[in-house]
């Protein structure tokens, strides 16, 4: 008799629910007339998320958490990830909605008659929505992934939607194209070197799972030749998407072509999605052979610190300059990886969840300053806007502080757990550069400062738009956020340390 | 909740008051400003009069839970030398807002931004003197960087922004070293004790002597750039010629002291074997300090630049009076602290009125001011007076037991730092002469004298240095249980002086 394999529906149920909100969104885009489709479209996927982070919140004290026949293990640190990716995502839309970033019609040609004329007409690629919606379900399912093959078609579904998203810039259209090629010809190469890592890992092991990867190189099983190859060629696939030196190169491009909305929506979610899925290949699959693979992480984890950092104070673009910056958070991200603790663990879940709030509020901030042509990304063109628009350069500082870590922001609590998990542990070098990188990237993010207060205002064209209520909440929980876990990080804190275990 | 806290809270709620007044009266912020700090210093006069002298430990403690799974605790308390200190800030802000009363119109925001940031920064002050938890010293530590910093560059002179960046980096890159150190000491302590900050149960660790020295270092460089040891001193001339007479003021005279607070309270008292490895490094670089201060003192054309260094110089008899491992050396050096606080305040205002009037801050262009503006040049000279620590002000006493302290362990030394008191009357006496007296330079003859406002705003620092100077013995007494506890926890014993022939 053939007996249906147990999926357990219930674990499932968020990445089924936001499955579900995008295919309802695909539905809208092809029942609804065209003006309507913005609204409708932006109520759908707030609805799903929302829905979904209450199917989320019911499982998030129950017991058995495999699902899937095994291959989805829904443990601590995947439900810290999965809510942290939800809340984020649901801030994200509220930056989408607002709709004036998005091309009036992808398909027509940069500069056409075409274009103009859906200008004109108003036309707007509301296929947005349910693209983000596609994106997030693949980031619920990779953090939680528990065998190769689910984890890789996990990373594909969430890396194709935003290969596409990238390329949808209202403005400055072909950049906007050039970064989501590039997105895509880079993604599609990192994809198969970890498919290529995946199949050695399978040959040394025998085993698709986690666990089994686990078991084999703690039973010393076969070829270590095997099991290095598997281990690098999948870490390349990792290191690339959350854009750790040296597969870092795709990043700077598409942060500045990509809309910038989906910039920070990528830069917050596509980030802690993959990093999630690191944490937990490394922390229950590679663990016993850490051996093996700590010194190459451990440079990586350096080599990223000092290039984000460095390469981020030659930038003049304030989307690239982020853009290393966000090199650098992932460098002292890697050192969660290399603490292989509770504490390590429960730093980098308090950092990624501290670190998206900060990185979307940045972003927003972003959208508001324009002239008549756009968003102005120029730093030597922000100069002065303290003057001008106080409170946004003042919540922009802010960011940028959290960013460098000073304290009584978020940034610093979140800097300094996961500094002492991986300080535990031995890792006395990774937290050393650490904190020196750290005051580097402090000189790029206080020269912003400089300009925004310090320096008069040129008479130049930039304002700030005043921003649709939506973008203005999103900011404002940033913000808030921000301070509140700078300032009593407590109930966060031991959130994460509650969640902070892997089960195998 | 205890008095210290209070301390800290008046000039918080004091910043909410000043966002409640109504717009465009700027005269009854300023009013509003200073009443509350005068207000803080009412109730730091009464924590004063209730401390208890005889005790050595920690007094007006409070501790309540901050970030429970760090073991973090909102812990103060204070003991003889952070009472002074924290005395001596008190004092300072609203002396300081008085003296600078315009101080705030120049700036790039209004004067309502100008006084929060000052009284948030008070806060901060009382805040870092009180803290006995080192996650709180720290955070504290850092955070008071950024009012500085908007002070710097918001309201002051010249190169500003320039200046502004130099010195949040240089605290910045010091500040993130002692990150690194204060995770260390936490896990050592989450193995050894349970997770915990608190200082008294740091100072109780065993940790390996190597680890020790790192630790040590991690905090010592902070501290050493934050009052400011030769070569780590290169931000403070840029800050000083850039803040304003106020900033500079409270920059120097009470920031920088966290410096030298700081190694007193953590380097010696959480790493004492270490301390006692580096010692003769520390005491070459003090000495170095000393002189070279001194000498740069000398060559400076610029009135800002000159008192900067000449603090780099009495930075370095402090950190001489605190590495000298006695308690006499260490009652000194805290004294030192103290009393550089008021001699800087009172050269900084006096300058600053001088340059204002005159719109130069280049020593030659002064001259002759005796004849022109009498009290103004009178209270630059007994400031000056104090900065050479001459007989009967009060840097002289400290000065005299930093040098003894010094003497009875480590005798050479404390003969090459004697040198430093010479140049130090080189440097004051030449610009005394230079600006004060000979024939008026032209331009100088319609210069005003200090105004009722000035005046009153001087008068309390000149008798302080005065009285002080001849009658120090209110705060030694304070002063020598803490120093002599803080001696013996790190396990030196005075020495004994040799009997005479």
């Amino acid at each position: 008799m053939l007996i249906a394999p147990q999926l357990s529906y219930a674990l499932l149920a968020p990445i089924l629910i936001v499955l579900g909100g995008a295919l309802l969104g695909v539905l809208v885009e092809a029942v609804m007339k065209k003006g309507s489709r913005a609204a409708i479209q932006t109520t759908i996927a707030l609805g799903t998320l929302v829905l979904a982070f209450a199917f989320l919140w019911r499982i998030h004290g129950q017991t058995s958490k495999t699902a899937a026949v095994n291959s989805v293990a829904i443990d601590g640190v995947g439900i810290f990830i999965q809510g942290t990716i939800l809340i984020l995502s649901f801030i994200a839309i509220l930056f989408i909605a607002d709709t004036d970033n998005f091309a009036a019609q992808a398909s027509a040609v940069p500069g056409s008659e075409d274009e103009r004329a859906a200008v004109q007409a108003g036309k707007q690629q509301t296929e947005i929505f349910p693209l983000t919606l596609f994106a997030v379900s693949g980031m619920l399912l990779f953090p939680v992934a528990s065998d190769l093959i689910t984890l890789f078609v996990a990373l594909e579904v969430l890396s194709l939607p935003l290969y596409l998203m990238a390329g949808l810039s209202r403005r400055r259209r072909l950049l906007s194209q050039e970064a989501a090629l590039k997105y895509f010809l880079l993604g599609a190469f990192s994809s198969a070197f970890f498919l290529f890592g995946a199949a050695f890992l399978y040959g040394y092991s025998g085993s698709m799972t986690l666990d089994g990867i686990a078991s084999a190189i703690s039973a010393n099983a076969a070829n270590d030749v095997f099991l290095l190859i598997g281990i690098v060629f999948l870490s390349v696939g990792l290191l690339f998407k959350i854009g750790a030196v040296p597969f870092h190169s795709w990043t700077p491009d598409v942060y500045q072509g990509a809309p910038t909305p989906i910039t920070g929506f990528m830069a917050a979610c596509t980030k802690i999605a993959a990093m999630g899925a690191t944490l937990r290949i490394f922390y229950v699959a590679f663990s016993p052979a850490e051996w093996q693979w700590k010194p190459i992480i451990l440079t990586i984890a350096i080599l990223t610190m000092v290039v984000g950092g460095v390469a981020a104070i030659a930038q003049r673009d304030v989307k690239r300059m982020l853009a290393f910056s966000s090199i650098a958070h992932a460098g002292f991200l890697l050192a969660a990886v290399l603490a292989l603790n509770t504490s390590g663990l429960k730093g980098a879940l308090f950092y990624l969840a501290t670190y998206g709030f900060t990185t979307l509020g940045a972003f927003g901030v972003i959208t508001l300053v324009r002239d008549s042509s756009g968003e102005v990304t120029d730093l030597n063109r922000w100069v002065g806007l303290g003057k001008k628009s106080p409170l946004t350069a003042s919540i922009f500082t802010l960011f940028l502080l959290s960013f460098a870590g000073i304290p009584l922001t978020s940034g610093f609590i979140a800097k300094f757990s996961l500094f002492t998990g991986a300080y535990e542990t031995g890792n006395t070098v990774v937290v050393v550069v650490g904190v020196l990188t750290s005051a580097i990237t402090a000189f790029f993010y206080l020269r912003v400062v400089v300009m925004l207060f310090f320096t008069d205002p040129k008479s130049d064209s930039v304002t700030v738009v005043i921003p649709s209520i939506m973008t203005r909440i999103a900011i404002a929980v940033c913000a808030i956020v921000t301070i509140v876990l700078g300032v009593a990080p407590s109930l966060l804190l031991n959130t994460a340390q509650t969640f902070a275990t892997f089960i195998r | 909740m205890s008095l210290v806290t209070v301390l800290e809270l008046v000039p918080l709620l004091g910043v909410l008051g000043l966002f409640a007044l109504p717009k465009g009266s700027t005269t009854l912020i300023k009013q509003f400003a200073i009443g509350v700090s005068v207000v803080d210093l009412v109730i730091a006069i009464l924590m004063a009069l209730r401390f208890d002298r005889g005790n050595s430990a920690m007094q007006f403690v409070e501790s309540r839970n901050w970030i429970s799974s760090f073991g973090i605790k909102y812990a103060v308390g204070i003991d003889g030398i952070a009472l002074v200190l924290i005395l001596m800030t008190t004092v300072l802000v609203p002396i300081v807002l008085l003296a600078g009363w315009n101080e705030s119109e120049n700036g790039r925001w209004s004067p309502r931004v100008y006084y929060a940031l000052i009284l948030v920064l008070e806060t901060m002050m009382v805040g870092v003197f009180a803290a006995t938890d080192v996650f709180l010293f720290y955070v504290i530590f850092e955070a008071m960087l950024i009012p500085v910093y908007f002070l710097i560059g918001g309201y002051g002179r010249g190169e500003r922004a320039q200046a502004a960046m130099k010195f949040l980096l240089y605290s910045l890159l010091g500040g993130l070293l002692m990150l690194a150190a204060v995770i260390g000491t936490y896990v050592i302590a989450t193995n050894q004790i349970g997770s915990t900050f608190d200082v008294t149960a740091l100072s109780s660790l065993h940790i390996d002597s190597a680890t020790e020295n790192l630790l040590f270092l991690g905090f010592f460089i902070a501290f050493a750039i934050k009052a400011p040891l030769w070569p780590l001193h290169t931000w403070l001339p840029t800050a000083a010629k850039s803040a304003t007479p106020a900033t500079s003021v409270l920059l120097l005279g009470v920031l920088d002291k966290v410096g030298t607070y700081g190694m007193i309270r953590f380097c010696i008292a959480l790493f004492p074997h270490a301390a006692h490895t580096f010692t003769p490094a520390i005491i070459v670089l003090s000495l170095i300090s000393i002189l070279y201060g001194a000498f740069l003192a000398i060559g400076q054309r610029d009135i800002n630049g000159l008192i900067a260094f000449t603090s780099i110089s009495h930075f370095g008899f402090i950190t001489l009076g605190i590495f000298a491992m006695t308690s006499q050396g260490l009652t000194g050096a805290s004294l030192y602290m103290v009393n550089h606080g008021f001699s800087t305040a009172a050269l900084f205002l006096v300058a600053g009125w001088m340059v204002s009037r005159r719109g130069s801050s280049t020593i030659e262009d002064f001259g002759g001011l005796q004849r022109v503006t009498p009290v103004m040049a009178w209270s630059f000279f007994i400031a000056g007076m104090s900065a050479l620590a001459l007989p009967g002000l009060s840097s002289f006493v400290s000065e005299f037991l930093v040098l003894v302290g010094t003497f009875t362990r480590y005798p050479i030394p404390a003969i090459i730092g004697t040198t430093g008191i010479v140049l130090a009357a080189l440097y004051v006496l030449l610009t005394v002469q230079r600006s004060l007296h000979g024939p008026t330079t032209p331009g100088n003859e319609s210069l005003t004298d200090l105004n009722l406002r000035e005046k009153i705003a001087i008068a309390p620092v000149i008798a302080i240095l005065v009285i002080f100077g001849f009658f120090p013995k209110p705060i030694t007494d304070v002063l020598n249980p803490a120093s002599h506890e803080v001696m013996t926890h790190a396990g030196y014993e005075d020495p004994q002086p040799k009997a005479g022939k």
